[in-house]
């Protein structure tokens, strides 16, 4: 017992350092904003279309990850053979990924001259590089992984004998699914949908790469940090608090399950 | 069991010396490298005496100077033993912040001059300023030119997907000044982050059409280009500055506005002052 605390004294210089490289950028933006002008600076221009494409984008990311994602995870849940192994590692590349290969990634499938992109030009004649589409695509491909990943989790761990019992009494797979496994994974759901929603909220790489940047059609909040800090630096600042305080809510309402 | 917590507590006593040799590594590798900069401004002026130490010039340049500034730098380490040029490119803007917020930089070569005002004040006065080269716009297109663009008429078309620089980067504001001076409103489908990032849409064939640096065209192989009357046109000066006058930052700054300098632009598709 001793011998754990003998190092401790030595343990904080590394420990604190740790802790300062992740509190001082987080200080900095904090200590540089302009809070008196604040709401004047997040009337910029480049703030409002900014914010309101990244609610829109998120939030059918959101939807989308959940309508697809979770049937996805109770079939990688209940799957024990070699493809649902290798389905779990390919979900798991996005999310190791640099972003900005998912980008280049999204343009050469999505792209005029993408595997699925050109036929689909061909026969619509739609291009879906610098659309909306093209940051939803570019969100649900960072996004999705997480989502699936964590609600899979959650599935996994429910006691097998309900969902046995209710198919002996008669239940259709489709009634186990919403009637047993949803409500079970509950909480799994909620925390995986906040991880995937922040996830896309701050997803920059893949979007400007394969959705371009153009203001209230592909530019969203994490692209207009960027644009903004070279014209007018306390517009990104204010819009950079404005995404720190949306992070910090996500945080809360994880709390609950994560950190209490 | 006591043999296992030995162990534990022998590994997280190993971790921390490692630990603590690393920071000492670090912080004896920032010393190093200040020490050798200052030792080479203090007492010699001359490149060639400085040569037998390690130097590193760290040049942040314009994204359009990509090829000359490398093909440049790696004949300036061939001529001189023991100097390293270290480059760095993106756009002028967000180069001239990064300076202004303290990135260590030797030499900054920016596209137009309306990047020098995010630098600090009195800049140069250290070292100095020097135009190098001009650029003018082209339109830059796909092999083959598969949407027939002719004029900067074509970027008002809804048909194609055209794409140009950002409005805070100089290629985006000499664009929007070309477009001005033609009287066009341009309906782009991206305004891209800098001009490579714009000239490799078109590279991708994703765009049909963007404008960038005749530079930029020349130097980038498979695209071709469609030149931009003068009267329409905009011609964009690069000026390169120096911050100090350590031996090897003027020795590469003089390469550069140097014969072999002029003839690399030249190459690389700029004019020359």
């Amino acid at each position: 017992m001793r011998s754990a605390f003998r190092g401790r004294g030595i343990l904080l210089v590394p420990a604190a350092l740790g802790m300062a490289l992740v509190v001082l950028p987080l200080l900095g933006l904090v200590v540089r904003t302009d809070w008196g002008g604040l709401i004047t600076h997040l009337r910029a221009p480049v703030v409002w279309p900014a914010i309101r494409l990244s609610l829109i984008t998120t939030l059918t990311t959101l939807t989308l990850a959940i309508v697809l994602g979770t049937p996805l995870a109770w079939a990688l849940a209940q799957a024990t053979g070699r493809l649902a192994t290798w389905a779990r590692a390919i979900l798991t590349v996005p999310v190791v990924l640099p972003p900005v290969v998912g980008g280049v990634a999204l343009l050469l499938a999505y792209g005029r001259n993408g595997i699925v992109g050109a036929p689909v030009f061909e026969a619509f004649g739609w291009r879906i590089p610098f659309t909306p589409m093209a940051v939803v695509l570019s969100q649900l491909f960072v996004s999705l992984p997480f989502y699936v990943l964590a609600v899979e989790g959650a599935m996994r761990s429910i006691d097998r004998r309900y969902d046995r019992i209710a198919a002996t009494l008669g239940a259709s797979p489709l009634r186990v699914f919403t009637r047993i496994a949803l409500p079970l994974a509950a909480p799994g759901i909620a925390a995986g949908a906040a991880l995937a929603w922040a996830r896309a909220l701050g997803e920059f790489g893949a979007t400007i790469t394969f959705a371009g940047n153009f203001k209230g059609r592909t530019q969203t909040a994490p692209l207009a940090v960027y644009i903004a800090l070279q014209s007018d630096p306390q517009a990104a600042i204010a819009l950079s608090i404005a995404m720190l305080a949306v992070s910090i809510a996500v945080l809360g309402l994880l709390r609950g399950r994560w950190m209490s | 069991m006591s043999a296992r917590r030995n162990m534990g507590s022998f590994g997280s006593r190993t971790a921390t010396r490692l630990g603590a040799g690393l920071i000492l590594a670090v912080v004896l590798a920032a010393c190093g490298s200040d020490s050798s900069g200052t030792s080479g401004s203090s007492d010699t002026t001359d490149a060639d005496a400085a040569a037998s130490e390690q130097t590193t010039v760290t040049v942040l340049a314009a994204a359009s100077l990509t090829e000359a500034f490398t093909s440049l730098a790696e004949d300036y380490e061939a001529e001189h033993d023991g100097v390293t040029i270290a480059l760095s490119f993106g756009s002028s803007t967000t180069l001239a912040q990064q300076i202004a917020e303290g990135a260590e930089a030797d030499i900054y070569a920016s596209a137009g001059r309306g990047a020098l005002d995010h630098l600090p004040e009195n800049y140069a006065a250290d070292g100095g300023e020097e135009l190098i080269a001009h650029n003018v716009l082209e339109i830059a297109v796909p092999p083959g030119n598969p949407a027939g663009i002719t004029a900067l008429t074509d970027f008002a078309r809804a048909d194609i997907d055209t794409v140009l620089c950002t409005e805070t980067v100089p290629c985006g504001r000499a664009a929007d000044e070309a477009f001005t001076k033609a009287g066009i409103t341009p309906t782009p489908a991206s305004r891209e982050i800098d001009v490579k990032a714009t000239l490799a849409k078109v590279a991708l064939e994703e765009a049909d059409a963007a404008i960038v640096y005749k530079s930029d065209v020349v130097t980038a192989g498979e695209i071709e280009g469609v030149e931009i009357p003068d009267a329409e046109n905009v011609v964009m000066d690069y000026p390169l500055v120096w911050f100090n006058t350590d031996p090897h930052t003027t020795g590469f700054a003089e390469f550069v506005a140097g014969e072999q300098g002029r003839q690399a632009l030249t190459d690389a598709g700029f004019t020359l002052p």
